[in-house]
């Protein structure tokens, strides 16, 4: 999957969003080993102090963590992953409910516009 | 090693009662990319060859590693000048041994693996290369080498998008926490991503020296856009 920057907001904050969805989308499986920041820089198109300290932050929440000489791994907490995983899925809901809402539709009214997508989509 | 690649205090220079750069003061770490930012005419080419010894200062002090300008600081300093240099009817070998001969931190090596996946033939004439492959030659000498600082002056001008991808991809794959690279160029936003510090200079004078990730969390707002904001005409 492509990485993809927006203008306005800190590269390194960015680079932290989309390894966290590589890591719960099984991307980046459980317990694999990553990339040198030097590679996961080249990439990603960034530069490698801006990888460095999306990684920190990323070994600071717990997501990911480094085994001296071996190199940084994913986490195999699968419950942490899972955790995440429903906190990101909480914030994009969040986020829709805000767009729909802006647009003048009640919840129940979103809850019903929502059903009916779903079940289009699928046959 | 020093703390800092690259020190400046008090830098001046006049050409003429023109006042060209007036009281620089600039500290480098090592280990960063950083992004030398100014309208045409800032200085950033002036100053840029007063730190790799081609000009002189009027007034100030310039240490590079500790090292006042001269031989030992040449030496450490690896320049892209923003105008080609090389002799045209030279070979790109030859350029290369030339290189090697004149550069102790010079690594062959490096140099003739990375024109070989670019498809570059070492013995094409640089005067028949495309305008983006000279580019490229001369980025591929000067990343070849080891240098403390490496002085970019407009490496991604007048190439297309994927050679300035490249380009760029170079620098960043060259990286060094002993080394920093300073880039001048009008092209902000493609060189962005990579930099982790701007310094935005006009008439002769530093306006601003901050992170890039400081000056987005700031200002809401791309260095690009911020430039933009700065230099208003």
């Amino acid at each position: 999957m492509a990485w993809t920057f927006k203008d306005d907001r800190p590269i390194y904050s960015q680079l932290v969003e989309q390894i966290k969805i590589k890591i719960i989308s099984g991307e980046w499986e459980l317990g694999s080993r990553l990339s040198s920041v030097r590679e996961l820089a080249e990439q990603a198109g960034v530069n490698p102090n801006t990888m460095q300290r999306a990684l920190a932050e990323l070994e600071r929440d717990g997501l990911v963590h480094s085994k001296r000489t071996s190199g940084r791994f994913v986490t195999e907490d699968e419950n942490m992953i899972k955790n995440v995983r429903e906190a990101v899925a909480a914030e994009n809901i969040a986020a829709f409910m805000e767009s729909m809402k802006r647009l003048g539709f009640t919840e129940s009214e979103i809850m019903d516009e929502f059903k009916k997508a779903v079940s289009q989509q699928t046959v | 090693m020093t703390e800092f690649v690259l020190e400046c205090t008090g830098v001046s220079k006049k050409y003429g009662k023109k006042e060209v750069l007036k009281n620089i003061n600039l500290q480098l770490e090592r280990g960063k990319i950083i992004g030398l930012l100014g309208p045409n005419g800032s200085g950033k080419t002036t100053l840029i060859k007063i730190i790799n010894g081609l000009l002189t200062a009027d007034e100030g002090d310039i240490k590079v590693s500790g090292e006042q300008i001269g031989i030992e600081s040449k030496k450490i300093i690896s320049y892209l000048p923003d105008r080609t240099y090389l002799a045209d009817w030279m070979k790109v070998k030859d350029i290369v041994g030339m290189f090697d001969d004149f550069y102790k931190d010079f690594s062959r090596e490096k140099a003739e693996d990375m024109l070989k996946r670019l498809n570059i033939n070492e013995d094409d004439r640089l005067k028949t290369l495309s305008k983006g492959n000279k580019e490229k030659v001369q980025l591929i000498l000067v990343m070849s080498r080891q240098a403390q600082l490496y002085l970019l002056d407009e490496p991604i001008g007048g190439v297309d998008p994927a050679a300035r991808d490249y380009i760029l991809n170079t620098i960043i794959t060259n990286y060094n926490p002993d080394a920093s690279v300073v880039i001048s160029t009008h092209l902000i936003s493609d060189v962005e991503k990579v930099l982790d510090e701007a310094i935005f200079i006009n008439n002769g004078e530093i306006v601003l020296h901050e992170s890039v990730d400081d000056i987005r969390e700031k200002y809401s707002t791309s260095v690009d856009g911020y430039f933009r904001e700065v230099f208003k005409c």
